[in-house]
């Protein structure tokens, strides 16, 4: 029965392990040990995410606005990947789980199934990580950075986005690039956009119905969109510069920070799937040469599993704290 | 060792006959959470996300307890701590639940003071 009281040594031994507290074993109990550690660095960054989050609560990016596209299909669908992404996890947990179960079992040949199983789940989210982050450093629409470094938007009356490259009127330019002869202190270029702020400008004056969206929220978690007027003004004073996608510096769904916070946790996370990944592989080759079999146990497997869950368990809240809240 | 797993959820209001069956069924019960999550999430009723407890969404409080569910039934029946002893239980789960509880407080609460600050200050940062 469940006591919280370990029970005493049958051996008589207190020292070099031989009592075992809590019914656990060495291994296991570490486990839970590291997992409680990394628990506490992953809630460190979500409560540093709520802390950035609650400072511009008026102007923070909304996730299903930026989070919008799924693989080779086109058009507007906020957040059905990420739940794919989500399923995937939960599902490989299961077959890790049932690995862990048939590892119990001693059952070899059922264990090596569903790790292969639990590995393919992995390395699909990993893959969709990657492909969420590409997406969003490319970016959608396009937005002008203000000199506050806010970014403007660019909206049809009835409120439905517009890309910068569907208005900017095309003005002839002719550009030089530098060389690293040229100039002493010469890193690089800065980054070149498909269209210069002089073009949207023109192209923005020259259609009537286009409005521009700030990045703050109105009381109801709404864009505040300008008139007319507004825009105009708003735009020939503090336009500085043009953002097309998001990095750690610009960002042009809302403020820089949260794409900071988004890179740095989902790849914090993915490093985590990715370890995860790894070390599922190594225990797949270990069973298949038969280690756990010679072993007669398969807590190596159930150690791993652990570590695996877990990975699941923090993607349960990045999930819900990047995505829905 | 292996046959001792506890096999009710729901305090013993579903049983399962294996744990391989618990297992499917807490997968369609994390499977069902998640679509109404994103459900929610992508529809956003209007009373939901006007009305608010404690400054924040009906919503976002659902978004929330639902997630602490998903992570109860992930630690309880994936990771096996309802088969742990009492004392495993308490040490691992407790410790997390007051730091982060006490990690939230303090910060959030922090956000919200800077907010208020820059919002209620004579420098404006609207340009």
């Amino acid at each position: 029965m469940d006591t919280t009281v370990a029970k005493p040594s049958t051996d008589n031994k207190t020292w070099s392990g031989g009592n075992r507290p809590l019914n656990a074993s060495y291994g296991k109990m570490m486990m839970w040990f590291f997992i409680v550690s990394d628990a506490l660095t992953f809630s460190g960054f979500l409560a540093a995410y709520g802390f950035s989050r609650f400072k511009f609560i008026d102007s923070w990016p909304i996730a299903d606005e930026v989070f919008t596209h799924v693989p080779f299909i086109h058009g507007n669908f906020p957040m059905y990947y990420v739940a794919f992404m989500t399923f995937i996890l939960i599902l490989s947990s299961v077959t890790m789980v049932l690995a862990v179960d048939a590892g119990h079992h001693m059952k070899k040949n059922k264990v090596i199934v569903y790790l292969f199983l639990t590995i393919i789940g992995g390395l699909i989210f990993v893959g969709s990580q990657a492909w969420e982050w590409g997406t969003f450093i490319k970016g959608t629409y396009g937005a002008v950075e203000t000199n506050g470094g806010k970014v403007l938007q660019f909206v049809k009356e009835d409120g439905s986005r517009v890309a910068l490259g569907d208005f900017a009127t095309p003005i002839h330019s002719e550009r030089t690039s530098q060389g690293s002869n040229e100039a002493i202190w010469f890193y690089s270029e800065t980054l070149e956009t498909n269209v210069s702020l002089a073009e949207v400008t023109k192209g923005f004056l020259a259609n009537e119905s286009l409005l521009i969206r700030t990045q703050y929220l109105d009381k109801d978690g709404k864009r505040i969109v300008l008139s007319r007027a507004e825009s105009v003004a708003k735009l020939k004073s503090d336009g500085k510069s043009i953002i097309e996608g998001a990095n750690l510096r610009h960002n042009e769904y809302g403020t820089p920070l949260f794409a900071d916070f988004f890179f740095f946790i989902t790849g914090f996370h993915g490093f985590h799937v990715f370890s995860g990944v790894i070390f599922n592989i190594i225990i797949f080759f270990n069973v298949i040469i038969g280690t756990y079999e010679r072993r007669k146990s398969y807590e190596m497997v159930e150690k791993v599993g652990l570590y695996w869950h877990f990975v699941d368990l923090v993607w349960v809240f990045v999930f819900t704290v990047f995505y829905l809240v | 060792m292996a046959q001792d797993h506890k096999l009710a959820i729901f305090r013993g209001r579903l049983k399962f006959k294996s744990i391989q069956s618990k297992i499917w069924g807490v997968f369609t019960l994390l499977s069902i959470i998640t679509i109404i999550e994103v459900y929610l999430g992508i529809v956003k009723p209007e009373f939901l996300t006007t009305n608010r407890l404690f400054a924040l969404k009906y919503l976002n409080w659902i978004f929330l307890i639902l997630t602490v569910i998903k992570a109860y039934y992930i630690t309880w029946d994936f990771m096996h701590m309802r088969d742990e002893k009492m004392g495993l239980r308490r040490s691992v789960v407790w410790t997390g639940v007051f730091l982060v509880c006490y990690l939230l407080f303090i910060l959030l609460v922090e956000g919200n003071y800077i907010f208020d600050v820059y919002k209620e200050n004579y420098i404006k940062f609207n340009f």
